[in-house]
């Protein structure tokens, strides 16, 4: 990528924001409009996103397309570059940008079904779609943490006012943990700021800084706890199968799928990257995490009976492997993580996707209540199929190439944790497989009857969704290629 | 006497215009009002003179930024007094601008409530500008007097007048510990001038610890009530919730804003060689205000007394600046003041445009805003986004900046509570958002409008915010050049 492409970058994040001050100048009752803009503008996204991911040069440099605009500078606290809108992306960020571009896309088409104030809830969307895109792609510290906080800001009204069930108690849970997890960073920033000491928040600076190892091991644990509350880090999870659950249909597809990965990333970015003695020291914590949140997860899944907290807790199990991937400290496990951490958000966001179409008409998602659905509604289950089998890890399917890796990883760091890992792996399939015999097979439950297919839209954005599963399955060179580099340019203490 | 004289005669008078411009509109709008009916003029011409005076007074000192003068070291005007006297001048245009539909409906005595608010925007700019201790004290007189009737003013409202007198009696109080602080700071400092007291300090005043110390508690006593930091606060709630809502609005803007320009002027100067004695008062007094005023706004069903207890909270933050002065702490101050000012001016004008339709305070009042007038819901939305601190409003940036500089100066523990502090408050402004956008509305669903001075006020304002939040680099810079001179 060159620098021209660094306007590129800023699209990604102008677009949302543009298209979402056009929507406020459209009067609600136009709903048809509503409608082209945003499908105009998710079509925008997916493609920039797709062009960042493919025009990022693997031989390359670390960075690329980077672009900085001063913003703010000689004043105050800030000394030269103070404050600057820096955006450039790694291998790790363009395979980010890359699954918000994919999720948002179908998010969009689906909420097009919203009757209720349609336009307002694109607004705050695409407000949310932006602060994921930003905190990708910025290299600035105080941008950074900008956008990651935009990305949560419009949370709480889009659960409370277009969810479902316990939206307001979800809503409120999910917005406070979430910001009092970024007290956590709030703090790790102003000291990293203090320990640099040239006045800037240029991140270039900070991952050439070399902290004192001391000072990286108090406050590697502030990044990895505050990020890691957003990525439904076991014990900070708790907001999660709630706040899923409560979510609309496309807030948990994006949720889940995206922002999450957005916690990840900040352990990646701010805590490996500038820290990476700090990380190395705290690793082992973050594999018992890891571990411990994917058998929980795992175990808990087992026990729900509503579909959306089945998948909230798969969410969280999901998510430890990846942070069990980063705790191995090896290229392998580590690029399993970050391979986990996109195979998981297309994934979970083809099941929120299904599950909203289905319950938009049952308004039931009990797995009890749900039986023979598989006669009544065939291309939806399929659909479903393919995205339990990816979860599961089924070799040609995404979820495969990303618990692979992983498990080499951790079986290389530590064979015992590598072994329990797997048998998580083993009880995934137990809850999956049990949950598709309850609500796909047996009898036809009569109250099912009624229930039709789900719509074009919604068959769209599965396809989309179920393309990208097979192609990371089937060809994950792409994907490998741009992660693995990056991780031996940027973190010191890795090992193959 | 002659060289006082010849300096008399040298100082630049034309300094002084934007106050006597404003003191002369005040008098212009008490005599418009005491001969209106003489004169057959419309009620409609007190706010329209008030801003017209503030404008014209807000332009000329917008001519003197980067010009400086100090009057025999009574005063000075320099680009910190400057800076203050936009923003008081710009505070005092919105308060009116938003308020005129109000005061013609629930104010008694008109004339008195413009002249009061010009009058008090003199004394609270004054304060920015003295540079000796009784000019500073007869400046926060004036503020506060004028502050203690206006509180009155408000008509058929018997907690008005309860306010006022509860407000003068522990504004007297204040008053005393403040002047009785201020005569031992004269002991010990041998002058009433900043500069002399600075010096006297700077030399380590021997023998003077035990007054020194006493005056120092007296006077941070004395102005922690102004700025109602706790353990003083105990007037705000009441004084908030019984005076007139555009009077709340000012109070919590203007009057506390000068307060902490008085903070910035005395810290920064002549006390600053005393720091190791009054640092640790300051800590102790930010940490309760954040914590208390945080914590009891959790529970408040009034939108007054919930703004009552959460600009409590709000002082706290801005004294960790005072705690940690620096140039850089005070350059953040400034930054976050401008930036609160819009955001809160934002917030009350709004709030204040909604008391209008419904003529409620409770909380329960803002139900269903979102159908009802959904512009309006958007900018309290906003504002109290800001005021919790979410981004793309000025509330991040400023408080960011503000937080960075407090845990440069190695109060890192402190920053962190404030931050903890800050989410805190999230949840109770959460609570008024959710009244306007998940409940139905209680009474008429049908949508109505503000007018447009109301579409006005609100829309500047809400501009405001955005572009501080997302381009702070003009105000930072101008906050910049004002925290300059103190140091």
């Amino acid at each position: 990528m060159t620098e021209s492409d660094g306007y590129i970058l800023l699209a990604l994040f102008l677009v949302p924001l543009g298209t979402g001050v056009l929507l406020m100048l459209t009067p609600s009752r136009e709903r048809a409009a509503v409608i082209g803009i945003t499908g105009l503008s998710s079509l925008a996204m997916f493609v920039l996103s797709v062009y960042v991911f493919a025009k990022y040069s693997f031989t390359g440099a670390q960075f690329q397309g980077v672009l900085a605009i001063t913003w703010m500078e000689n004043v105050g606290l800030l000394s030269e570059k103070g404050m600057q809108l820096k955006v450039g992306v790694d291998g790790i960020a363009a395979v980010m940008v890359l699954l918000t571009g994919i999720v948002i896309m179908p998010g969009t088409w689906v909420s097009w079904k919203i009757q209720d104030r349609m336009k307002d809830f694109f607004i705050l969307l695409y407000v949310l779609v932006a602060g994921v895109y930003g905190t990708f792609v910025m290299l600035d510290l105080l941008f950074w943490f900008f956008f990651y906080e935009l990305a949560l800001l419009p949370m709480y009204l889009l659960i409370a006012v277009w969810g479902s069930t316990r939206k307001e108690y979800g809503a409120m849970k999910l917005m406070m943990m979430l910001i009092a997890g970024s007290v956590l960073i709030f703090t790790a920033l102003f000291a990293m700021f203090n320990e640099l000491g040239t006045g800037s928040f240029d991140m270039t600076q900070y991952f050439a800084a070399h902290f004192d190892p001391t000072f990286q091991k108090i406050f590697f644990p502030f990044i990895a706890i505050g990020c890691g509350t957003l990525g439904g880090m076991f014990p900070f999870h708790g907001w999660s199968p709630d706040g899923h659950a409560a979510a609309p249909t496309a807030v948990s597809m994006l949720h889940a799928g995206v922002l999450m990965k957005l916690g990840a990333f900040g352990i990646i970015r701010l805590g490996f990257q500038m820290m990476p003695e700090g990380g190395a020291f705290w690793a082992p914590a973050l594999i018992v995490v890891g571990i411990t949140a994917a058998l929980y997860g795992a175990v808990s899944a087992l026990r729900q009976t509503d579909l959306k907290l089945m998948t909230g807790f798969s969410s969280v199990s999901h998510m430890g492997y990846v942070f069990l991937g980063l705790g191995t400290l090896n290229v392998i496990g580590w690029n399993g993580a970050i391979l986990q951490m996109f195979a998981h958000g297309i994934m979970t966001a083809l099941f929120f996707l299904l599950i909203g179409g289905m319950y938009d008409q049952s308004h039931d998602r009990e797995i009890p209540n749900l039986s023979g659905l598989a006669r009544q509604m065939p291309i939806w289950s399929i659909f479903f199929v393919i995205a339990g089998l990816a979860s599961l890890g089924l070799p040609g399917m995404s979820g495969f190439v990303a618990e692979l890796h992983i498990f080499i990883g951790a079986f290389r760091a530590y064979p015992i944790i590598g072994g329990l890992a797997v048998l998580t792996a083993a009880i995934t399939a137990t809850y999956l497989l049990r949950m598709f015999a309850a609500a796909f097979f047996g009898p036809l439950n009569p109250r099912w009857s009624g229930l039709k297919e789900i719509t074009w839209t919604e068959r769209a954005g599965a396809a989309v969704l179920v393309g990208a599963i097979l192609l990371l399955g089937l060809w994950p060179s792409p994907w490998v290629d741009r992660i693995a580099p990056t991780i031996i340019q940027s973190i010191p203490g890795v090992t193959l | 006497m002659n060289d006082a004289f010849g300096n008399a005669l040298s100082f630049r008078y034309e300094l002084l215009l934007p106050e006597i411009i404003l003191a002369i509109t005040a008098a212009l709008v008490i005599g418009a009002d005491a001969f209106r009916s003489e004169l057959r003029l419309g009620r409609r011409i007190l706010p329209w003179l008030s801003v017209l005076g503030l404008l014209v007074a807000g332009g000329v000192s917008l001519l003197w930024i980067d010009e400086s003068s100090d009057f025999q070291l009574l005063l000075t005007i320099d680009n910190f007094t400057t800076f203050f006297r936009v923003l008081f001048i710009a505070t005092a245009v919105f308060v009116i601008l938003g308020s005129h539909e109000y005061v013609e409906k629930h104010i008694g005595h008109i004339g008195e409530f413009y002249a009061l608010i010009l009058l008090s925007t003199v004394g609270a700019i004054y304060m920015a500008a003295a540079r000796e201790l009784l000019t500073a004290y007869v400046s926060i007189e004036i503020l506060s007097f004028s502050l203690y009737v206006a509180v009155s003013l408000a008509r058929n409202d018997r907690r008005s007048g309860e306010a006022a007198l509860k407000y003068a009696l522990l504004g007297g109080v204040a008053s005393a510990m403040l002047l009785y602080g201020l005569s031992l700071l004269y002991g010990v400092g041998g002058s009433t001038q900043y500069a002399e007291i600075g010096a006297a300090l700077a030399g380590g005043a021997p023998g003077m610890t035990l007054p020194l110390l006493l005056g120092l508690a007296l006077i941070i006593a004395g102005l922690g009530f102004k700025a109602s930091a706790v353990p003083f606060h105990m007037y705000t709630p009441d004084v908030y919730e019984g005076a007139p809502l555009p009077i709340t609005a000012y109070i919590a803007a203007t009057s506390k804003a000068a307060v902490l320009a008085l903070f910035l002027r005395w810290f920064s100067g002549p006390l600053l060689p005393a720091i190791d004695d009054w640092q640790w008062m300051i800590v102790g007094l930010s940490l309760a205000s954040m914590a208390l005023g945080n914590l009891i706004a959790l529970q408040q069903h009034n939108i007054k007394r919930l703004l009552a207890y959460s600009s409590i909270g709000q002082v706290g933050f801005m004294l960790m600046a005072i705690a940690t002065i620096s140039e850089v702490s005070a350059s953040a101050l400034l930054l976050h003041i401008g930036g609160y000012l819009i955001t809160n001016l934002a917030v009350f004008t709004a709030v204040i445009a909604l008391y209008n339709r419904t003529g409620t305070e409770e909380i329960s009042g803002f139900r269903g805003l979102a159908q009802t007038n959904p512009y309006l819901a958007l900018v309290i939305t906003a504002g109290l986004f800001s005021l919790a601190g979410m981004p793309m409003l000025a509330g991040f940036l400023t408080k960011f900046i503000l937080f960075q500089s407090a845990s440069q100066g190695g109060y890192l523990w402190l920053v962190t509570f404030a931050v903890m502090m800050s989410v805190l408050s999230l949840y109770y402004y959460l609570k008024v958002i959710r009244e306007m956008y998940l409940h139905q509305p209680d009474g008429d669903p049908s949508r109505w409008r503000l007018t447009p001075t109301g579409y006005l006020a609100t829309g500047v304002l809400s501009l405001g915010m955005v572009v501080v939040g997302v381009y702070a680099a003009p105000l930072y810079t101008m906050a910049d050049r004002a925290s300059r001179v103190l140091f």
